[in-house]
């Protein structure tokens, strides 16, 4: 690894945010995958782990009386504030992970060196085992109203969409290609999900080229197509989820939204939530509110109110909220976009997904969810989570605030979801970790190309394998039937400390009902759980499993292209009794999660 | 003036009760001396609701046609809606509501006429007093003695008959001590950590005055407090510029020259009608119906309620600190020494106290800290958040207390034995209820008034074993240790259970209660029966041994 100038540096210090009594000395490490900071003070070991993923940030802060500060801000919302002795391994470390945090090419991500230890036939079955056209089947596809179209198996039609798609049963192929080329990247009206109840159907899309005056035979042909495949309501909902005045600008440009006029038996309706740039600004208000030391109550209330953060939650859960209601309630089927149709209206249609549908509601259904209304049908993953040095305006916490909704939701209804935050937090853990590689890439056509299923794992069977850590116990299959009916008041929008102040332990609950309850469970259910396999629950939810690091500290030193064997004079610290007992393919770190229980908990 | 007379219409047919997120209902409405009684017979199954007339916060009277519309905004926030066909009844039920819902004297009140079968009034009243915490603390017997100097209710008025006093300090030192503090309340043991045998006294101001003014007595009392150890603190709880202020108005604080042995420690608490206030615009905030996220939050921010618990929270923190983790003594005053030093001194306890975390401990916390020690309920609850009446008295340092408990079990939900409802239960009861315990402002109060003798004990009530279980903390595992809460701004919340309880959230919440009750029910099964009872049984047992120490007690 040519990039890491200095693989270790010593006496390294570990500012606490909160008590600077409490600030240790350690050493850092560089590896090619990870940066980690190792802490001993007499028989105990506490190691932080930060995947280069992570970081968001690297920055060298003016010089103190004390050395040479780095300030590591990270995608997980982790912070670390190393004071360094010499300025010249400051620099040098700053140097190694500017390069390392933000590599120039895809396959220098953490997915294409990664190996779970699985064969190719696992890998392939990892691959099959979420599909979204079991979804479209699960939904009754194809029916007298929709059916399942390869039109664009080549992607020519539009290339940020998958190759299958929902289209109206009989829909012409001129009606399909004309209304695309009508649409901003000929991101079409698709099918996102069929309400098997009402035949009531979400349908998504990019805005229309419509500019001032423009229209489009085919594309209106296409919108009587959706109104006409529900018999159950004679209009169509068009829900254009931006700001009137940004759907405003963009008819200046060409683009912009449906006239009424134009359109048969459609009813318009816009829904106000802002666009990434917006979002971003946000979150990175929120997190300076997250991050001052000791705020009294009052600033803390007032950042969180300009942040805007939660205001913007509110107006993802409105727009969900609408379709929801208008598809149970009204039995109208609704077509969503917004500009291109790959961010606010992703977060729209799976949030409406889950109200409507219990089936996204468990483990297992929240992963159909996002492979389907995110990855696949093109939410550009690489770009808003900047896996790659590339624009930092394409960066957009889009995908989180649809985690959050969700959690906000659970929040509200605590026994509706089979999963509980720690699934959340883990997934948005691994969108950016880029360990598997589900989430690299901004669309199939891209993945395709990159040959993700050869090179690469997929992350949802590891997720199941541990699915007993995500579990809710307080999950009830009986309230399973249900529509959720969330209030929208502004006063159930709470912070989530949980997600943004992660890392800082101190302020959450000191004892964890979920523990307990799982705890509780997990003897009733798996009473022949044998024992070993509970000591390695136990090590990855909270006690620190030192062999397992150890081990993989030893894995990556065995490789050739390890920083600790490629440079001159690295040793490798406290392990080298080590070596020879790792024959056995070592168990990696599985997840960032379990990385930072070791820090947590000495 | 007989209670009847303020009726002028006893009875209402054909009257609409509209609560939020139910139905609307029609049948009979009744007032009668001391409730508000809904009876709706339509259905075989017949439904009724019944109000105490105390209850009842403010009406609001509104005419529509001949009919008119009363809204009722009761203590516990919850907000009722009657449509009362003609409008002369309706004038009447208003009046009636009006005149009956907030009678002055004492012995009119609902207490001293519930007279239900499955209780009897000459069972003992009240779960702990001064004598008992004495018996039970071992750690005390050396060096400490019951005084009961107070027996007649004349060296303190607020205080109990009885207190606990250094032994080296006589009652006459005592006296004088008293006379140098606001309302005669000199400084008291609240309490002695097991761990160390530090104590908590509270006490009110002292009385400097603008011309510095000292007691010896009071600074040798003090000075016996921490017997020869370096130091003890003393948590003022105004800031240092309002207690140099209040000498002005005869008040003041201890002065380094007099009491070298302590040092004093300046927490700025808001009190009396600045918190009834925050109270008010509290819950007008989530009651308001604006969708924008900025103005919740604003007015969120605005009231203050979350600043108050942060700093009742922050400074309990700082008590437990000297006392567990420094090893000192603490005195903890603010001006009258009945509102926020109360606040405080208890929630030290339930931090430091695993025995203050069981139910029967919690409600002997409250009664000895709170309605023994003289924190003037009747005045601070006459009304809640949506009187228009002017303010006098009023201040819900008392729900502020439930409120930080609440967070307390937030962060450690299984460090208390009590549940969110015992919680809810008690801010419902204090402000209006069938029971005694929270009437009048002190122990002479209610000895004057003979509540002892003519009303049921609440907490009595609260447990017995088939009433208890409904408060229980199904995780309950007791611990040792000092649960100190943390209180970064993002650690506190909103609590939700109380100001939310009427909405649809709440049923929401109650289904994952019933969860958690139903997995640690099935839990237990399958470990085998002796752990069911296990939890069950420990705290009504401890009641008994107590009452037989009473005797012993001159022998000591």
């Amino acid at each position: 690894m040519e990039h890491i100038i200095t693989p270790k540096v010593e006496y390294v210090k570990l500012l606490n945010r909160y008590a600077e009594k409490k600030s240790v000395l350690g050493t850092l490490y560089l590896t090619a995958t990870h940066l980690i900071y190792v802490e001993q003070t007499n028989n105990t070991r506490k190691e932080t782990w930060v995947l280069h993923h992570h970081i968001m940030s690297v920055e060298k802060l003016p010089l103190t009386a004390h050395g040479c500060p780095l300030l590591i801000c990270c995608k997980t919302f982790q912070l670390l504030h190393l004071l360094f002795q010499r300025e010249r391994d400051c620099q040098d470390v700053y140097q190694s992970l500017l390069r390392l945090f933000q590599p120039v090419k895809e396959e220098e991500l953490y997915a294409f060196l990664y190996n779970p230890h699985q064969n190719e036939e696992d890998r392939r079955q990892g691959w099959e085992f979420i599909n979204v056209a079991n979804d479209f089947s699960r939904m009754g596809l194809s029916n007298d109203y929709w059916e399942i179209s390869h039109l664009n198996k080549d992607y020519e039609i539009c290339s940020t969409y998958p190759s299958i798609l929902g289209l109206p049963k009989n829909v012409s192929v001129a009606t399909v290609t004309g209304s695309a080329k009508f649409r901003s990247r000929g991101r079409l009206p698709v099918l996102s999900y069929f309400h098997k109840d009402t035949k009531a159907a979400i349908c998504r899309c990019s805005q229309p080229l419509s500019g001032l005056t423009s229209r489009c035979v085919e594309d209106e042909q296409m919108l009587q197509a959706i109104s006409q495949a529900n018999p159950n309501c004679p209009f169509i909902y068009v829900v254009d989820t931006r700001p009137k005045l940004n759907a405003m600008a963009n008819r200046a440009a060409g683009k912009g939204y449906e006239n009424e006029d134009n359109y048969s038996n459609i009813r318009f309706q816009f829904q106000g939530i802002e666009n990434i740039h917006v979002m971003r600004n946000s979150l990175q208000k929120l997190l300076e509110v997250c991050s001052v030391k000791s705020p009294s109550m009052s600033d803390y209330l007032t950042g969180l109110e300009n942040s805007g953060w939660l205001r913007h939650i509110k107006s993802v859960m409105d727009a969900g909220v609408f379709l929801a209601k208008a598809v149970c309630e009204e039995r109208a089927s609704v077509l969503v976009h917004c500009s291109d149709g790959w961010d606010r209206t992703a977060q729209v249609c799976s949030l409406s997904c889950i109200l409507l549908d219990p089936y996204y509601r468990t483990i297992k259904g929240l992963m159909v969810l996002i492979e389907k209304e995110w990855i696949s049908i093109g939410h550009k993953f690489s770009h808003r989570c900047g896996h790659l040095d590339t624009d930092p305006k394409e960066v957009s916490p889009v995908f989180t605030q649809f985690l959050e909704c969700v959690w906000q939701l659970s929040e509200q209804f605590p026994c509706v979801f089979e999963f509980n935050e720690r699934y959340l937090i883990e997934i948005h853990n691994q969108v950016y970790a880029c360990q598997y590689g589900n989430f690299i890439g901004n669309c199939q056509k891209e993945r395709l190309e990159m040959r993700l299923h050869e090179k690469t794992f997929s992350l949802w069977p590891h997720l199941l394998k541990n699915q007993h850590l995500y579990r809710n116990p307080l999950y009830r299959r009986s309230l399973e039937c249900t529509v959720l009916r969330p209030s929208t008041l502004p006063l159930h929008f709470k912070f989530w400390c949980g997600m943004y102040n992660y890392y800082d332990g101190g302020m959450h609950p000191k004892q964890s009902v979920l523990d307990q309850l799982l705890s509780l469970t997990q003897k009733q259910v798996e009473g022949e759980r044998t024992m070993t396999e509970l000591q390695r629950v136990r090590g990855v939810m909270g006690v620190v499993d030192f062999v397992r690091v150890e081990r993989y500290l030893t894995d990556m030193m065995l490789s050739p292209s390890h920083p600790f064997t490629a440079a001159e004079g690295a040793e490798p610290a406290a392990t080298e009794h080590d070596l020879t007992s790792s024959k056995d393919k070592p168990v990696s770190v599985e997840t960032e999660h379990s990385k930072e229980e070791v820090q947590e908990s000495s | 003036m007989e209670l009847s007379e303020h009726i002028k219409t006893a009875n209402v047919e054909d009257v609409t009760l509209r609560r939020p997120f139910h139905p609307a209902l029609r049948g009979t409405l009744c007032v009668t001396s001391h409730h508000l009684l809904f009876s709706d017979r339509k259905d075989e199954a017949s439904w009724q609701l019944l109000i105490l007339l105390k209850n009842i916060d403010a009406i609001e009277k509104r005419a529509v046609g001949s009919s008119g519309t009363i809204t009722i905004k009761c203590k516990d926030l919850l907000v009722l809606q009657l449509e009362i066909p003609g409008m002369e009844e309706c004038l009447n039920i208003a009046s009636s509501i009006e005149a009956l819902s907030s009678l002055e004297s004492v012995t009119e009140m609902y207490p001293f006429f519930y007279r239900p079968s499955h209780l009897t009034l000459n069972g003992p009243w009240g779960l702990s007093s001064t004598e008992q915490y004495y018996k039970q603390t071992e750690r005390l017997w050396d060096r400490w003695r019951v005084s009961t100097l107070n027996s007649d209710y004349s060296v303190c008025p607020s205080y109990p008959s009885a207190v606990i006093m250094p032994r080296e300090v006589d009652d006459d030192k005592l006296i004088r001590s008293a006379r140098f503090r606001q309302g005669g309340r000199f400084p008291v043991l609240s309490y002695c950590h097991h761990r160390n045998g530090m104590v908590i006294m509270r006490s009110s101001q002292p009385l400097t005055g603008a011309n510095k003014k000292r007691c010896k007595e009071d600074e040798l009392l003090l000075q016996a407090v921490i017997d020869g150890s370096e130091l003890g603190y003393i948590i003022d709880l105004r800031s240092a510029q309002q207690a140099q202020q209040a000498r002005m108005t005869g008040g003041g604080f201890e002065s380094k020259s007099f009491y070298s042995h302590w040092k004093r420690i300046h927490r700025h608490h808001e009190r009396g009608k600045v918190v009834q206030e925050s109270l008010i615009k509290l819950v007008e905030a989530c009651s308001d119906p604006s969708h924008s996220v900025d103005r919740w939050l604003s007015k969120l921010e605005n009231s203050k309620w979350l600043s108050h618990v942060h700093s009742a929270l922050s400074t309990a923190g700082l008590v437990v600190e000297c006392v567990e983790r420094d090893g000192h003594s603490v005195l903890v005053h603010g001006s009258e020494g009945t509102d926020n030093t109360l606040l405080v001194s208890s929630l030290a306890q339930l931090i430091l106290d695993p025995a203050s975390r069981t139910v029967t401990g919690f409600l002997c916390l409250l009664e000895r800290e709170w309605i023994q020690a003289g924190h003037p309920f009747q005045q601070r609850c006459a009304h809640s958040a949506y009187s228009h009446a002017r303010l006098k008295q009023e201040c819900p340092i008392f729900l502020l207390l439930l409120d930080c408990v609440w967070q307390v079990w937030r962060q450690f939900p299984l460090a208390l034995e009590f549940s969110e409802a015992l919680l809810l239960r008690l801010a419902q009861e204090v402000y209006a209820s069938n029971y005694g315990t929270f009437l009048c402002n002190s122990e002479q109060e209610r000895c004057a008034a003979g509540v002892k003798e003519n009303t049921h004990c609440l907490f009595q009530s609260l447990l017995r074993p088939d009433i208890e279980e409904q408060y229980l903390n199904p995780l309950y595992e007791p611990t040792d240790l000092a649960i100190w809460p943390s209180v970064h701004p993002q650690s506190l919340q909103l609590w939700t259970g109380l100001f939310l309880r009427w909405t649809e959230y709440a049923q929401n919440m109650e289904e994952a209660r019933e969860e958690v009750w139903s997995i640690v029910k099935e839990h237990h099964e399958q470990a085998g029966p002796d752990r069911t009872n296990n939890t069950l049984s420990t705290h009504c047992d401890t009641l008994t041994p107590f009452e037989n120490l009473m005797d012993e007690l001159t022998i000591l």
